[in-house]
């Protein structure tokens, strides 16, 4: 996603200006996605050139406002009809660092992962606080993007106890050997159980 | 030593060994934690780690091998049996994952009986625990047997069980047990209540959504606290934060 896309949506509702489009957006996100409105009107212009918006008159105060086209609207559906797929998401910095951090000599991997369970744990706090503070049945789409958030804060954790509870298995002595001891073998291990992550 | 004078719930330095000699399981192992008014902390940590150790002895259900469990500043080793069991039905309420609900009594009898237990006149007792029922939303089922009502409401009875009367600590072991996320999320939304009111609570569970709803989280393993989230700040914080 797709700035692209969410403005088309809203944009299916009726005409808007782009600072009219950029409220709507943070409204539907719960401020979740901040845009700047530079993000907006670059993306109009995209949306513009490749036909699938079109700018109407100028009102009296001087905003422009754009309707969505035919072609927009098709682009739109299918959109909402295709599942997004897992490889277009950006790859997932925090395995490609603990895998980093299991070979790399020096580095306490268990120190990571707590670290960052504790980063996780207290994202997960605050969107639960706010998703708490939100009751009205017109906070209801952004309930479900904090839950959206929720589950994968839920997710990142349960992969983190899992990181734990392997890394004991591994490693009964604590912080990761120094790679450069091949005959320890919990070291061995260690830079076995990192290879097989790595291959994944 | 990170005692407290306004603490409901105090752990100092406790430690809880099962067995002795070589075969001795060290379930708990020098854990320290307070919990003041308004507080819910959540205790997470694989199974065996002692999670639901650290609420049987925060609870006076069970009585540590070392260090001092107090509640509401009363150290519990210093009570007899009776004076421990009165201050369990008085202050301290109780929330498993098995409901352990009476079966010939109604919903209204099941909250009421911890209070009636205490001495607590009938019709006062009744009238308490038919504001727990209210405050659980169940006004209306007070009449029904446990075999009448749907899992969820169940859970709700034996949580209005939990917070009937002037309990200031609520300890809740994996609450939402079997329930489907909405209803489990409904229980967690009573818990979070009771505890802005200004109860203070202990939640042991294995999810991290749950353990989202706690003021601060804990992580156990192998007996030791092992880490700890800060507290959150007011919504306001975190909303003029949420941009991060």
């Amino acid at each position: 996603m797709s700035i692209r896309h969410g403005l088309l949506a809203l944009l299916e509702r009726g005409q808007m200006y782009g600072y009219q489009l950029r409220a709507a957006f943070e409204e539907s996100t719960g401020s979740t996605w901040p845009l700047n409105i530079g993000q907006v009107y670059t993306t109009l212009s995209r949306l513009e050139r490749d036909g699938l918006v079109r700018p109407l008159p100028e009102s009296e105060a001087g905003q422009r406002p754009y309707e969505i086209t035919d072609a927009g609207r098709a682009d739109l559906a299918l959109w909402f009809a295709t599942p997004i797929s897992r490889t277009d998401r950006p790859r997932d910095e925090l395995a490609i660092k603990l895998a980093l951090a299991l070979t790399t000599p020096g580095v306490d991997v268990r120190s990571v992962v707590q670290a960052q369970r504790s980063a996780t744990m207290r994202a997960l706090q605050e969107l639960t606080r706010l998703k708490y503070g939100s009751n009205r049945p017109e906070d209801l789409p952004w309930r479900l993007v904090l839950d959206s958030m929720v589950f994968q804060a839920e997710a990142e954790v349960r992969w983190l106890d899992h990181c734990e509870t392997s890394l004991v298995r591994h490693q009964p002595s604590g912080p990761a050997p120094p790679a450069s001891r091949p005959d320890d073998p919990d070291a061995r291990d260690a830079a076995r159980w990192a290879g097989e992550e790595a291959r994944r | 030593m990170s005692g407290s004078d306004d603490a409901v719930l105090d752990l100092r330095a406790v430690h809880r060994t099962h067995g002795v000699g070589p075969a001795a399981v060290h379930a708990l192992r020098g854990v320290s934690l307070v919990v003041r008014p308004g507080e819910l902390v959540a205790v997470m940590g694989p199974s065996g780690s002692g999670k639901s150790t650290l609420l049987a002895l925060a609870g006076g259900l069970d009585r540590p091998t070392g260090g001092e469990v107090r509640v509401e500043g009363q150290p519990l080793g210093a009570l007899d049996r009776r004076g421990l069991a009165q201050l369990r039905r008085r202050r301290i309420g109780y929330i498993f994952q098995q409901l352990n609900l009476l079966g010939s009594l109604s919903a209204l009898e099941n909250v009421a009986l911890p209070l009636e237990l205490d001495g607590t006149s009938g019709r006062r007792a009744r009238a308490l625990a038919m504001a727990a029922l209210t405050e659980v939303g169940l006004p209306a089922l007070g009449d029904r047997f446990p075999d009448q009502l749907s899992g969820g409401q169940q859970q709700r009875v034996a949580i209005a069980r939990a917070l009937v009367g002037e309990r200031r600590l609520v300890l809740a072991d994996e609450p939402t047990g079997a329930l489907d996320s909405q209803t489990g999320e409904a229980v967690l939304h009573l818990l979070r209540r009771r505890i802005d009111a200004g109860a203070a609570g202990v939640l042991v569970t294995h999810e991290a959504r749950h353990a989202g709803w706690a003021d601060r989280v804990v992580f156990l393993r192998d007996g030791v606290l092992v880490d700890t989230t800060a507290p959150l700040g007011s919504v306001e914080q975190l909303l003029s934060g949420s941009d991060r």
